[in-house]
């Protein structure tokens, strides 16, 4: 058992080393990841933005918060996938036979979602600084977002883990991608919900990505929170603790 | 030290999968240094044996050891020494083959994880593949890759599950080498196999499984003695088509 806790961290660093790596080799990857976001953003700003009335002169300011959250939404789908086929390869099981720390395959793969949002996202903001995004925000407020986006990634990631360890196939692991791309799109990411028919707009205001969305929003733009930061951090926590719970019941079963 | 002789020990191993029993009572004790073949056709439960055997599956019932080592009571030790070689070549596809070798020396912590790689892509012919990606590999090279890695540390014990499985008749021949090499250096070698040819080739002793059950174990020799004694019989010898592929691509057949 103790050999279990020495180890835990050098493995997971392992572990996050390996998937780094086919992220860096992936072109498909890095293009979905952080070119889509940027293309979005181009899109939104330059063709659409003209006729989006946001109350806002500058769209960037308002636009940016949502492109941060499609961002790691689209890098969610490549979890199930690089988890999909260490299960079906066997990989899982090759280090499930060796003396390795057991859930340091899983939080390797984890962490790696983190790592590589950390990087995705910030280009994406000097982007975004370019095409004239200005913030007032503070020191305190820039890391106050940064945790709001790396709790929104766990909360993603644990969710794609489950449908990675637990498809039949590579297109029931890469499904659970779609419907967390489109949440974005109903939210008060790109256009103010009160522009929305009411049905849509009671969803949108209600779902959890639009009080990402706000609470982003507000920080960047220096005003108060409000309750969005706490409604959007009970989200996350509440979810991710069920994800967790699940995704590693999903491991243990292919372990 | 009488049960150091044995490296694998197993008795009345019983497994249900729902309530399909797989595993419905299993003998068989493995000589340390030696080279055993478990056969049976597929479905017939040796990869069950061989999961319970590398910690990654529990057992319903029965005992097993590997190493001294009760398997569900003491996995790390268990894990510690043995290694497992996969129906499927784990390799990770990504990598090269030199980073696949080196991730596994890091993971069995080990101190010099690029001499190692070094070393074992030299004695299995993978220098000038080593920068390569295992994708780029050949089903052979691949396997071969596979078994290097599994060679990382000290195992005492090798599991290799079908590990012919989907080769070339070159590639086999290669791999029945390097097995035979490896019972040649003292490491115990557990072999599962379709294949009766293989067993007749490298093993010590054979056993067969079937309907849940070790139906014959013994020698080759013993084996033979089962069955009425061979008649004298004058027939042409004709070439097999293995043969005649050796021969037309120029290959010694002698393994």
């Amino acid at each position: 058992m103790e050999t279990i806790k020495n180890h835990f961290f050098i493995d997971t660093r392992v572990m996050l080393g390996r998937s780094m790596r086919h992220i860096f080799r992936s072109m498909d990857t890095i293009i979905t990841v952080t070119i889509m976001p940027i293309a979005m953003m181009l899109l939104f700003v330059y063709v659409l933005g003209g006729a989006i009335q946001t109350g806002t002169h500058n769209y960037v300011n308002y636009l940016l918060p949502g492109i941060l959250l499609i961002a790691v939404a689209n890098s969610v789908g490549y979890v199930s996938f690089r988890l999909f086929t260490d299960v079906q390869r066997g990989i899982f099981e090759r280090f499930n036979s060796m003396p390795v720390a057991r859930s340091a395959a899983l939080w390797g793969h984890v962490l790696t979602a983190l790592v590589s949002n950390v990087m995705s996202l910030t280009v994406i903001v000097l982007v975004a600084l370019i095409m004239g995004f200005r913030s007032p925000a503070g020191v305190l407020s820039w890391l106050a977002v940064a945790g709001i986006l790396a709790m929104f990634t766990l909360v993603l990631t644990w969710i794609a883990a489950i449908a990675g360890l637990s498809a039949k196939t590579i297109d029931g692991a890469s499904a659970i991608a779609y419907p967390i791309h489109f949440l974005p799109l109903i939210s008060s990411a790109f256009v103010p919900t009160s522009s929305m028919p009411s049905g849509v707009r009671a969803f949108a205001e209600n779902q959890p990505v639009t009080a990402f969305v706000e609470a982003i929003r507000a920080l960047l733009s220096g005003q108060p929170v409000g309750n969005n930061i706490w409604i959007a951090l009970s989200w996350s926590a509440g979810i991710t603790v069920l994800a967790y719970i699940f995704a590693m019941r999903a491991y243990k079963k292919r372990g | 030290m009488s049960q150091n002789e044995f490296a694998i020990s197993v008795q009345g191993l019983k497994k249900s999968y729902k309530n399909v029993p797989v595993l419905e009572g299993v003998d068989f004790q493995v000589k340390a240094g030696s080279i055993f073949a478990l056969l049976g056709s597929n479905g017939a439960g040796k990869t069950t044996i061989v999961k319970i055997l590398t910690t990654l599956l529990k057992q319903d019932s029965g005992h097993a050891t590997v190493n001294g080592f009760d398997v569900v009571s003491k996995p790390n030790n268990v894990r510690q020494s043995i290694s497992l070689t996969g129906q499927f070549a784990a390799v990770d596809e990504i990598l090269t083959g030199r980073e696949n070798i080196i991730m596994i020396a890091r993971l069995r912590h080990m101190s010099h994880p690029h001499q190692i790689a070094a070393g074992l892509l030299e004695r299995f012919g993978l220098t000038d593949a080593a920068d390569r990606r295992a994708a780029t590999y050949s089903g052979g090279m691949r396997r071969r890759l596979d078994i290097a890695m599994s060679l990382v540390g000290n195992s005492r014990v090798i599991f290799l599950d079908e590990p012919t499985t989907g080769l070339d008749p070159e590639a086999r021949m290669e791999v029945w080498k390097i097995i035979k090499e490896l019972a040649g250096s003292g490491i115990t070698v557990f072999l599962t196999t379709q294949y009766l040819e293989e067993a007749e080739q490298l093993a010590d002793k054979i056993a067969i499984l079937h309907n849940g059950r070790i139906i014959v174990n013994g020698t080759l020799a013993e084996l033979k003695q089962l069955f009425p004694p061979a008649k004298v019989e004058y027939i042409e010898k004709q070439p097999t088509l293995e043969e005649i592929f050796l021969t037309i691509i120029n290959k010694k057949t002698n393994v």
